[in-house]
């Protein structure tokens, strides 16, 4: 029997919820760093007990916080995210050179292997990593120093780095995204960096298929296929299978394919879910129902996903961390909105129930599937 | 060289931090009492707030965070000006405040 636990980070504070293997009954602990922006939470895979979070706040700055006994009690760790060499400059929005500057760490991703080492995925955007635990921390400046840095521009909530993945096949592979420069690769743990944007084409540049430039809102990975990539760009669902060199557009039969998140099945690496938002000028669910959009042919083909979910007068929108699944063996998929909702599906997306309602607006979601006791 | 004690009022979210409860700070501040000694010293008793009232390494003050004492604005004060004798002395405290800046 298995126990899951998903990790909630909010503009007002972290929650974890925690359920059996059923996921119909839940207990709610929280709120943790209570009042702080929790832009990202998440476990070790080498260490399900060990927490890493993301606290931050415009008074405050950033704050890193580190449990060791799966969130009941939590201790502050270095936050000091200095930048390597001259930082330089990147584009403003009006397209002018901009400084640099360490705004707050959107993104936690902890080794796969190691518990004391973690990647950090920052704004401005730019790479981190610690080897002790969270004490100190270090520019993978080779991703700034690819040389196309100083084009990124941006996007609407930060020029952020927000998303990083690690290739469970080959550790030195990982791949990130940036809003608004684009997808990155390394094949060598982080030394050196290539853009992975062949294929993307984007109406808010001047050269819709430049080499950096696009706002890629999210990439999911299923773990036995790490060469498969999915994609939520700004607009246009893509996928690529070659681990980057080349993407293909799988919007299909979306009503939009503007969105936020997009995850993969646990068990079912063609199987991947979407959560369509209208547009980038009016961030909610078309028609003001909430669907999430399944397709079990890797894209192209999608279904709505309505059981349990709202289907009149929902306004909210799902933001680019706030998705995740489980691996029980009817695989979960889990969800929060900027309303304050979390929502589980214990069927892979057949039915739909809220586990809570009134949280601060959800910015991330993590879930760990945990042996039982 | 004589040794202060100083009185330091943290905004809550510090307080919960730094784990001082809902209490004044009490500082032992070695020679002048300015802001750089005093959040020194603030820093040295409790690390965790380290780069939360100024940045790290360029120690300057955070954008929202403002210093308050003696009912006048010391935010803008150079970091090595003495401190209001009564702050110094331990009668009035130093507040470190959080900008009013909207209730997002």
């Amino acid at each position: 029997m298995s126990n899951v636990r998903v990790l909630v980070g909010t503009r007002k504070g972290a929650f974890i919820l925690s359920s059996d293997a059923k996921r119909d009954r839940w207990e709610v602990s929280g709120p943790h760093f209570a009042g702080w922006e929790i832009y990202h939470l998440k476990g070790s895979p080498a260490d399900p007990s060990r927490l890493y979070a993301s606290q931050s706040s415009g008074w405050f700055g950033q704050v890193i916080q580190r449990s060791s006994d799966g969130g009941t009690t939590w201790e502050a760790v270095g936050n000091e995210f200095v930048y390597d060499g001259v930082p330089g400059t990147h584009q403003w929005y009006d397209g002018t050179p901009h400084p640099w500057e360490f705004k707050r760490v959107w993104h936690l991703e902890p080794s796969l292997t190691d518990p004391d080492t973690v990647y950090a995925g920052v704004e401005d955007a730019a790479m981190f990593r610690t080897t002790d635990g969270g004490r100190s921390w270090h520019e993978l400046s080779g991703l700034r120093g690819h040389g196309s840095g100083p084009r990124w521009q941006p996007g609407a909530g930060g020029l952020c780095l927000h998303t990083i993945l690690i290739d469970p096949k080959n550790h030195d592979r990982m791949f990130i995204a940036i809003s608004a420069a684009g997808a990155f690769r390394t094949d060598d743990g982080g030394k050196t960096w290539q853009p992975i944007n062949r294929g993307l084409r984007s109406q808010y540049i001047p050269d819709q298929d430049a080499e950096v430039g696009h706002c890629v809102h999210r990439l999911a990975m299923h773990a036995s296929r790490p060469d498969v990539l999915f994609m939520q760009k700004h607009w246009d669902v893509m996928r690529t299978d070659n681990a980057g060199d080349s993407w293909t557009e799988v919007s299909g039969n979306l009503p939009t394919d503007f969105g936020f998140v997009i995850d993969v099945h646990a068990h079912e690496p063609e199987t991947i879910y979407v959560v369509p938002i209208k547009n980038d000028s009016e961030h909610f669910p078309p028609d003001g129902k909430l669907r999430v959009y399944r397709s079990r042919t890797g894209g192209h083909e999608w279904e709505a996903l309505t059981n349990g979910l709202p289907q009149s007068d929902c306004y909210v929108n799902v933001l680019r961390d706030a998705m995740a699944v489980d691996s029980l063996d009817k695989c979960g998929i889990y969800f929060g909105t900027t309303g304050g909702q979390v929502y589980v599906s214990p069927d892979a997306g057949d039915t739909w129930t809220s586990i809570v309602r009134d949280l601060p607006p959800v910015v991330s979601i993590e879930v760990q599937t945990l042996a039982a006791p | 060289m004589r040794a202060l004690m100083i009185k330091v009022v943290l905004p809550a979210h510090l307080r919960t931090l730094a784990g001082v409860g809902g209490g004044d700070v009490l500082l032992d501040v070695r020679g002048q009492a300015t802001l750089r000694s005093v959040l020194d010293a603030l820093e040295a008793r409790y690390p965790t707030l380290r780069g939360t009232i100024r940045d790290h390494g360029t120690h300057k003050r955070r954008a929202f965070i403002r210093f308050f004492a003696c009912e006048e604005d010391l935010s803008h004060e150079p970091p090595d000006a003495p401190l209001p004798e009564a702050v110094a002395s331990g009668a009035e405290p130093l507040y470190v405040v959080g900008a009013i800046a909207g209730g997002a």
